[in-house]
């Protein structure tokens, strides 16, 4: 939950400083830069890592009915808004 | 609990502390606070149900996935630089890896897709697929295929997503911790 605390307390923090526009760059630039090192880190332990590495197949797999799932969840969910015409007006007319 | 952590949570923490200042105060958010009007929530709000839904349901199909890691990379929503971060650092390489590998298919999915949801599913579908990307590497292909007027939609729906995918992939993995 400290992580969480950590995130919620970071937005708004950056919500309450939105007019300091050179505080929230220098964040956005430092979290690109921390999330490209935590990415290359991540490749470092997987490629290091044979029992990973061995798995990578089967992740893909995975990770295919995973995001195939997502995608027809959220598909067939916000179907509705066009079975519902007054909840279409709602979501289209912007 | 962090400070018998190893050095890596403290990245994680700093990682999130910068991220959240950078959504808390970008000039989206700030208008999404602002405006906040039903209709613009609607649609990522159904794009999260169907995610974690649908999820839910397959993830029995997979033994070495909890619940709960199931969920969390699944609210990555296609954000997956992110989202494959939080998950590697919280919850293990191979999640963080599974989240990568998920989120980047759902991505590249949408990017494929695109033109056959729009035309048999309407022009929200590509919106709803695209989850997060919506708002930027899916946005082109969408205000092709499903139309320009669809275009803020997407970016709306994909700046909520956005926001959204780090606060529940880290809600999901501290649960129970």
């Amino acid at each position: 939950m400290l992580f969480l605390a950590v995130l919620g307390g970071g937005m708004l923090a950056g919500f309450l400083l939105r007019q300091k526009r050179a505080l929230v760059e220098a964040a956005e630039r430092l979290s690109s830069f921390a999330i490209y090192l935590l990415l290359f880190l991540l490749g470092l332990s997987v490629g290091g890592d044979e029992a990973i590495f061995s798995r990578l197949p089967a992740l893909g797999l995975q990770a295919l009915l995973l995001s195939a799932a997502a995608i027809a969840g959220s598909v067939a969910l916000t179907a509705l808004l066009n079975e519902l015409p007054h909840l279409k007006k709602k979501g289209d007319a912007k | 609990m962090i400070l018998e952590a190893d050095p890596a949570s403290y990245a994680l923490a700093l990682l999130l502390l910068l991220v959240g200042v950078t959504i808390g105060g970008s000039k989206e958010t700030g208008s999404l606070v602002r405006e906040a009007p039903r209709r613009i929530l609607l649609l990522p709000a159904l794009v999260v149900a169907g995610t974690l839904l649908s999820v839910a349901l397959v993830s029995p199909l997979l033994p070495s996935l909890s619940l709960r890691e199931a969920l969390a990379v699944g609210a990555g929503f296609g954000y997956y630089s992110l989202s494959s971060v939080i998950a590697g650092q919280m919850g293990g390489a191979t999640l963080g890896v599974l989240a990568l590998l998920t989120n980047l298919m759902r991505e590249l999915l949408t990017l494929l897709l695109a033109p056959l949801l729009a035309r048999y599913l309407g022009g929200v579908a590509p919106i709803a697929s695209g989850g997060a990307t919506s708002m930027d590497t899916a946005l082109p292909i969408i205000s092709h295929f499903s139309g320009q007027e669809y275009a803020v939609t997407a970016i709306f729906s994909g700046i909520v997503l956005t926001v959204l995918a780090p606060l529940l992939i880290t809600l999901f993995l501290s649960a129970g911790s």
